[in-house]
């Protein structure tokens, strides 16, 4: 199925999750914050999301703190 | 001497922010940042590039030592600019947000309408809010009342280093605020600053003019050796511009 990262097309497995999207993508979810179909993950309950089930077009941000003034 | 810089309740002793854009490598950022002695940063929230994921900042600033400032940098309106304060506060390092509405990227002036409307929400949601915003003092008296932590008028466009287009509005926002004054966007060099604090801002905040200096860390250094010299000439108290000379010698006793 298709989900969209970051404004991109990802192709992922029926049935993963937000925990199985991010090993996929190789990210460490303890360096981003992920906001799901608009609904914003804290950092500090991170582990209660992860078994969440992804469906088709769900639309995730993953967003971190970079340089900026 | 104590004489603490206080924002909602926090005290600092450094009034010199620093930004951490713009810097050529993560470690010229972070001598400047030493240099400069900075307490609070800014930092601003991207989308993670998925496919070269490459360092991340936060390896490079010192959590136990910086206050992170993140900002809404990005946003055009304030539903945005909400939106992007929500994701700095989950990243779990700090409920400072300084808001930017910025809709025109030539000048990068603030929706200044768009920013108090975000204040309000951001305020109530228990944001400690620092807000950009232009020199006029009526807009800057509003935020104050939306109760935002702190008002930070630009000297001149953001990344400009034009220095102070109107000097006379900010001293007008800083005799009237409750709340600090924090000069941010257009400082260009450490004159800039200490003027700032000459005219008795609690703070200024400098990105672009340590950033793209050809030597960053000499001249955040300088910046702070400014902002040091115009805060101690603020409290020592000058002297009035007067119309004629006033002879600094006695005016009796003169050899005939």
């Amino acid at each position: 199925m298709r989900v969209i990262v970051n404004g991109q097309d990802k192709e992922v497995p029926t049935g993963t999750t937000l925990g199985g999207l991010m090993e996929l993508l190789k990210v460490d979810p303890r360096r981003v914050v992920v906001e799901y179909n608009r609904e914003i993950i804290n950092r500090s309950s991170w582990d209660e999301h992860i078994s969440r089930e992804l469906k088709e077009g769900d639309t995730l941000e993953l967003v971190q703190l970079v340089g900026g003034g | 001497m104590s004489d603490k810089l206080i924002i909602a309740g926090r005290e600092f002793t450094n009034r010199l922010m620093v930004g951490t854009g713009k810097y050529a490598t993560m470690d010229l950022m972070k001598q400047s940042l030493e240099a400069a002695e900075a307490e609070i940063v800014t930092v601003a929230v991207r989308r993670m590039n998925l496919d070269e994921p490459g360092e991340s900042l936060l390896e490079h600033i010192d959590l136990s030592r910086y206050t992170l400032l993140p900002n809404t940098a990005g946003a055009a309106t304030a539903e945005e600019a909400i939106r992007l304060a929500r994701l700095a506060r989950a990243a779990g390092l700090s409920d400072l947000i300084k808001l930017e509405v910025i809709p025109d990227p030539a000048t990068l002036l603030p929706d200044v309408v768009g920013t108090l409307e975000a204040a309000r929400i951001l305020v109530k949601e228990g944001f400690t809010v620092l807000p950009y915003t232009t020199d006029d003092p009526i807009i800057a008296a509003k935020l104050e009342d939306a109760g935002a932590a702190t008002v930070m008028p630009l000297a001149s466009y953001i990344g400009s280093g034009r220095g102070f287009s109107d000097p006379a509005r900010i001293s007008l926002i800083i005799e009237r605020a409750g709340v600090p004054v924090v000069v941010d966007a257009g400082l260009g060099v450490p004159s800039d600053a200490a003027m700032a604090m000459e005219l008795g801002a609690s703070a200024v905040l400098i990105n672009t003019a340590i950033a793209r200096a050809e030597n960053p860390p000499l001249m955040a250094e300088a910046m702070k050796l400014g902002v040091r010299a115009g805060r101690m000439a603020f409290k020592a108290g000058r002297i009035p511009k007067l119309e004629q000379a006033s002879a600094s010698s006695p005016t009796g006793g003169i050899v005939k």
